[in-house]
Order: C-alpha cells, then structure tokens, then sequence
C-alpha cells in the first residue's frame, strides 16, 4: 500500500499524517509537493492534510483546490483512488467538488481544539472497516471553520446512502446539541462520496494513533487501509 | 480594449448563519448601538480588466465569482462593472 501526502504552503498536519501511517500500517508513505504536476507510479492512496494552505486566504481551501497538483488529484480520484481529506484537506475537497457541501465558521464563533466523540455510521467503507457500526471514537479537533453545511436535498442524499460516514456525539454514542462542537448540519463529522473512494473529515485520527498522545482511535482509518489492500492483493 | 473597474460583493446566503455579522452585533449592542440588527459581513473584491465590451466584462466576471471568488453553494455575489477613463 502506497500512500502519498500532499504538502500545501500552510499544510501542518503532512508530518503528523505521515508518522501516522507510517506508525500504524508499516508502510513507508511519500510526500507530494504541491507544485508536482505528476503523481509517483502505484500511488493507492492521498491524503489532504491538515492546516492553514494558502493561509485560508478567500475561504478555506478555495486556493489550495487550484494548486498544480489537485488536477492530478482530482484525475486520480475519478479513477478510483483513494482520497482522504483531513480538516482542512476536507475543506479542499469540498471546495474542488470531490464532496459535495461546505466547511462554514463554527456556529460557536471561536477556533475549537480538543478531543470530541464521533460515532462511526458507516464501518463499510474502505476507511472505517477496522471500526465497528456505531462505535464510538474520542479523536480530536482543531478548527475554526468546520461547520458542514449541504443543501436540504444533498443532506437527504448523504443520509439515505448512508455517505456519513463519522457524527459528533457524546460519550455513550447518542447525537445531541451539545456534542456538537461547531454546528455541523446533522452532527457531521465525516462524509464520504457516492463511489465510495473519497473521505472527508473534520476530525484528525492521525492525531489519535500514538498512546503518548492521549487517544489511538485514529488508527483504524488506515489499518481500514492497510486491510483492504491486503485483501484486494495490492 | 476598453478597461474596467469591478467590484464584486460577496455574502453568505441568507439563509446561511453568518457568526461574525452575530458577533458585531453583540459588539455593537454592547456600545449602547442597542437597535441594530441584522449584521452581515461580506467581502469586497475590485479589480480591473480589459474587455471587448461591458457586456463580456460582465460574464468574465461571473466566471470567475463562480469558478473561485464565491462558492455559490454558501454564497450569493453581485459584480458591478465601471468605465476606467483611459
């Protein structure tokens, strides 16, 4: 399994994500610079980390969707690779029409950063396999605009396709108002695309894969990875 | 060519919470300014450009407030077009 992080001017989570998988899979990940405008051979995997690209300039990640690499991207992804878009690699994604909706500022006016519970909706996708349905994770957050907003008939798509994929919940795995950390529409925490091959998510497991850190509930996105490459003989 | 100044205005949505318009009201509130309501906050963004006429400033224009200067899922934009006396 091959996994490339793409490095945006103001990205701060590339080295997290990389000791991540690197920690979690055993598997030697590679960094793609923004500025490539060709993706390295037997690329499975990309992952939008999080940060600050482009400085949030005009709205978050509405510069970084036009960095020379996100064609390559955007090609690689409708071809059926996997895209993870983390925080503000979300953003990105969101932005480039890769999932539908927006990222708006936090309904709470402030910058949020700490551990939150999400409820894993979906454990059959790609991502979420080592998870069980319902299970519910402690993975923290760090964001000032990470309100998803979708249209009423996108929401009711995402809801009836199953395509959320993590919600903001409490402790026991209900979802409440007050667990909701910045005002998502329906507690979204996560999405992920009709095909099946594109997450995104507010959340940072990779900041949740190492016990000194507090939480290794991050882990299982890319041992979710991990597995489904084994097994498709990768 | 014929040069142009645009501005084009940029808000969120109504329907759409806008928390910094929320939070100067209350800023505004608490200055005594108690009637205010309403506060939206938007961008403002002027350049200029050349164009055959105003007409293909106009739809360069919507172009790109639609291609990178709004999201039109969030956000509604309305671009004004002058003359630059050359």
């Amino acid at each position: 399994m091959k996994v490339g992080i793409v490095v945006f001017p103001g990205s701060n989570c590339d080295r997290d994500a990389f000791y991540a998988v690197q920690q979690t899979t055993g598997r030697e990940p590679c960094f793609l610079w923004h500025k490539e405008t060709e993706l390295p051979p037997g690329l499975d995997c990309i992952i939008l980390p999080g940060g600050f690209s482009y400085g949030d300039y005009l709205r978050s990640g509405a510069i970084a969707r036009f960095s020379p690499i996100m064609g390559e991207v955007v090609r690689f992804a409708e071809r059926g690779g996997f895209v993870i878009g983390i925080c503000n690699g979300f953003q990105i994604l969101t932005e480039a029409q890769l999932l539908p909706g927006a990222l708006l500022r936090n309904a709470q006016q402030r910058f949020v950063c700490r551990h939150v519970h999400i409820r894993v909706d979906n454990a059959d996708t790609p991502f979420t396999t080592a998870y069980q349905h319902g299970q519910v994770l402690r993975i923290p957050i760090a964001h000032g605009e990470g309100r998803y907003y979708a249209l009423p008939d996108v929401l009711a798509d995402l809801e009836a396709n199953g395509h959320i994929v993590f919600r903001y919940c409490a402790p026991d795995g209900t979802i409440t108002d007050e667990s909701n950390p910045n005002g998502s529409v329906a507690n979204i925490a996560g999405i992920i695309n009709r095909r099946g091959n594109v997450l995104g998510l507010m959340p940072h497991p990779e900041r949740a894969c190492d016990p000194i850190l507090g939480s290794v509930d991050g882990q299982g996105v890319f041992k979710s990875l991990l597995h489904y490459f084994a097994n498709v003989g990768v | 060519m014929p040069r142009y100044r645009a501005t084009v205005t940029i808000t969120l949505r109504p329907a759409i919470l806008d928390v910094q318009g929320k939070t100067v009201e209350q800023a505004l509130h608490a200055l005594g300014f108690t009637t205010v309501e309403h506060v939206r906050i938007g961008k403002h963004i002027t350049f200029e450009l050349e164009a055959a006429d105003r007409s293909i400033a106009t739809e360069q224009c919507n172009a790109m407030s639609n291609q990178l200067l709004a999201n039109p899922i969030i956000e509604d934009y309305r671009v004004t077009i002058e003359d630059v006396e050359p």
